[in-house]
């Protein structure tokens, strides 16, 4: 089994390298990068390619480790115990099954991907530990066990907003995703606008890397901006000439889907003022 | 095997254990990738590196391991580390022409000019580790003529090279994540986190559901209890030192600023100019017209509050020294008795200084208020923001 990449994703070797290396040795792959790279592309990506199912688990800031492999829902219970519903009995029916488990209790490879596993509290990783490195835990309420039989390819996104503890880390293998660079980027747009007109095509880069080079900016417009951007452009036909707005404005055309931040709008507001006098 | 890049990668302060080497060997031994040496140092950089941050100086140790600058003589030759000469040699070898190859041979013959290079390499790399850019060996280099690029084993003008060819590790591209540079907003939000001390007060609006289960299940009828919400508790102190030398930082300290204004309801903040004296100000236009008297501050903000001077401590020694030696007015009382004070009325209370740690040592006064604080300045960096917030949450 081995990731080499899909028709639209453009993957570099060292990026390869990491996630064969993670399947292979059964290892979660922790990608890390600048927001708009496709960290989490990526594992939807290696699902696509390998033809696995893809389970998700968007980690939000009051996510428990608890709520991955499954929850106890007490109060229901306590509940139909009150109105004397008979399923009470059995407690397997207030149990709800976390992705984990689903991941771990599939039957076949997927791929599990854990996102912005650095939103959640500080401790979440370390409580997941155990869990991640024999791919089982133990249901305390019935007393099982929930072992993978396959173990699922499991990707971490993370978008550094917290450290992750060193036990963690070196229980996983880890990948930076770096900004493209011109080629790389050119193969990627390629990859979304097959037979975009060359010139535009470098037009929108020339203009782009302008733009992402500008010292000050607030946020750096990144992959998924250049993106949304070219889609604008291709989708009003803009001519490649009229990129660069006119005289009087720094700002290329439909520069909204480029610049997010007005501070930055108006530093290149005030750029183009400067360039004028 | 691989050992001794392991030993100097852990020599280099990038945290790898022997679990991470052991993981390598095991993916080695997979056949992840084919001998190749690219292939190898993505592998290596994806099981050993678990930080961008450490990603720099993996390369740095990457590069000096495996560029065959040590180590090659006599018994080494089988060991992996013999790779890059091997490798030097076929990319010469594949781009050199039939000219340059006679050239070669006046000069003494292939190991002659590796040897020559390796010299030269190893020139280089010293050389760079002095501070200064690299060198070109254009001119009067016998490498010259080869279009010898140190950046990389570029050898060959000839035969246009993909980027490729230069070792990636080489190129250094993260050198931007080191942790010892200075930071963005959000870091600075993650580092001031690690002073958050929750506590749970005020108003019981929270639903609590661990207690309402204990006490049904005591009382034997549904029993609902509640709770107050978790708070952030701790009360945060500031005094930024603004005008003058601190211009070259203002984007720093704005930085640090706003992230601390965003991260604690308790924060209060003062100006003071190089030292702190007698009078503070909460407004920089009308810093004389409204000047909030330092003793009044002493006296309000209990020694609970956690203070942090942020300023860069270069003036001149009599500003902390003397009484009157302030440059903007005369100050009854010296510089130094009312850091003094402060301290004494807040023992949480560091230093944050946005000049370089290394370039501390330079001027006096950095080293008089340093002490002033026994020690606790630390530089405006994450590293050194790490290190404060950890001083000011640990408790007395």
């Amino acid at each position: 089994m081995r990731f080499e990449g899909t028709a639209s994703y453009v993957a570099d070797k060292d990026l390869m390298v990491a996630v064969n290396a993670a399947i292979a040795l059964e290892r979660p792959l922790l990608v890390k990068g600048e927001p708009g790279t496709g960290k989490t592309e990526l594992a939807r990506q290696i699902a696509t390619a390998l033809g696995l199912d893809i389970i998700e688990w968007n980690i939000k800031s009051t996510t428990k480790a608890q709520q991955g492999l499954y929850e106890y829902d007490a109060v229901s219970r306590l509940r139909d115990s009150q109105l004397g519903d008979s399923r009470f009995n059995d407690i397997h029916n207030y149990i709800k099954r976390g992705k984990l488990w689903d991941a771990f209790a599939a039957g076949k490879k997927v791929v599990l991907l854990i996102d912005e596993i650095d939103k959640a509290d500080i401790e979440f990783p370390n409580d997941l530990l155990q869990e991640l490195d024999r791919n089982e835990f133990f249901v305390y309420e019935t007393g099982e066990t929930i072992r993978a039989e396959v173990r699922p390819i499991v990707i971490i996104t993370s978008n550094n907003e917290k450290e992750l503890p060193d036990a963690f880390l070196r229980r996983c293998f880890f990948h930076y995703i770096r900004f493209p660079d011109l080629d790389t980027l050119k193969q990627i747009v390629d990859v979304h606008f097959p037979g975009i007109k060359p010139d535009l095509l470098r037009a929108a880069l020339t203009t782009f890397f302008e733009v992402r080079e500008t010292p000050g900016l607030k946020k750096k417009p990144s992959t998924s901006e250049v993106l949304d951007w070219i889609r604008l452009l291709v989708a009003e036909d803009v001519d490649p000439a009229d990129l660069r707005g006119d005289a009087k404005n720094a700002l290329p055309k439909l520069h909204g889907a480029l610049l997010k931040n007005e501070q930055d709008v108006h530093l290149f507001e005030r750029l183009a003022f400067m360039a004028r006098r | 095997m691989f050992i001794s890049f392991f030993l100097e990668l852990k020599a280099a302060k990038v945290p790898v254990s022997l679990r991470e080497y052991l993981s390598l060997l095991e993916a080695l031994k997979a056949d992840i990738i084919t001998y190749d040496v690219e292939g190898f140092y993505y592998l290596s950089r994806a099981t050993l590196v678990k930080d961008e941050r450490h990603l720099d100086r993996f390369d740095q140790v990457f590069s000096h391991v495996f560029k065959g600058l040590e180590g090659l003589e006599g018994a080494d030759i089988l060991s992996p580390e013999n790779l890059p000469e091997e490798w030097l040699r076929k990319l010469a070898e594949k781009h050199l022409t039939e000219e340059e190859k006679k050239l070669i041979q006046s000069l003494g013959g292939f190991d002659k000019l590796m040897e020559t290079l390796k010299k030269r390499l190893e020139e280089q790399k010293e050389r760079h580790q002095g501070g200064s850019k690299w060198i070109g060996t254009a001119g009067t280099s016998p490498f010259g003529a080869y279009g010898y690029n140190p950046e990389g084993v570029r050898i060959g003008q000839d035969g246009s090279r993909n980027r490729r060819a230069v070792k990636v590790w080489d190129k250094r591209e993260f050198r931007n994540f080191d942790d010892t540079v200075e930071l963005g907003t959000r870091n600075i939000k993650v580092a001031l986190k690690r002073l958050r001390r929750w506590v749970r007060d005020g108003a019981q609006e929270e639903f609590d559901l661990p207690g309402t289960i204990q006490s049904t299940a005591e009382h034997g009828y549904l029993d609902v209890r509640t709770r107050p919400e978790r708070r952030n508790a701790v009360k945060l102190l500031m005094f930024f030192d603004v005008g003058g030398s601190m211009d070259d930082h203002i984007r720093t300290i704005e930085e640090l600023f706003s992230a601390a204004r965003s991260e604690f309801k308790h924060m209060e903040y003062f100006y003071f100019h190089n030292c702190l004296y007698e009078g503070v100000w909460k407004d920089n236009r009308r810093r004389r017209a409204e000047v909030t008297s330092t003793m009044d501050l002493l006296h309000k903000y209990g020694s609970d509050y956690k203070v942090i001077f942020v300023g860069d401590a270069s003036m001149s020694p009599y500003e902390i020294r003397e009484a009157g030696g302030s440059v903007e007015h005369w100050n009854a009382e010296p510089g130094w008795v009312w850091l003094r004070r402060a301290q004494q009325q807040w023992p949480h209370s560091i230093w944050l200084n946005p000049v370089q740690e290394d370039a501390w040592k330079y001027t006096a006064s950095i080293g008089m208020i340093r002490q002033l604080f026994d020690g606790r300045m630390y530089p405006l960096t994450l590293r050194g923001l790490e290190a404060a917030t950890r001083e000011l949450s640990r408790k007395s």
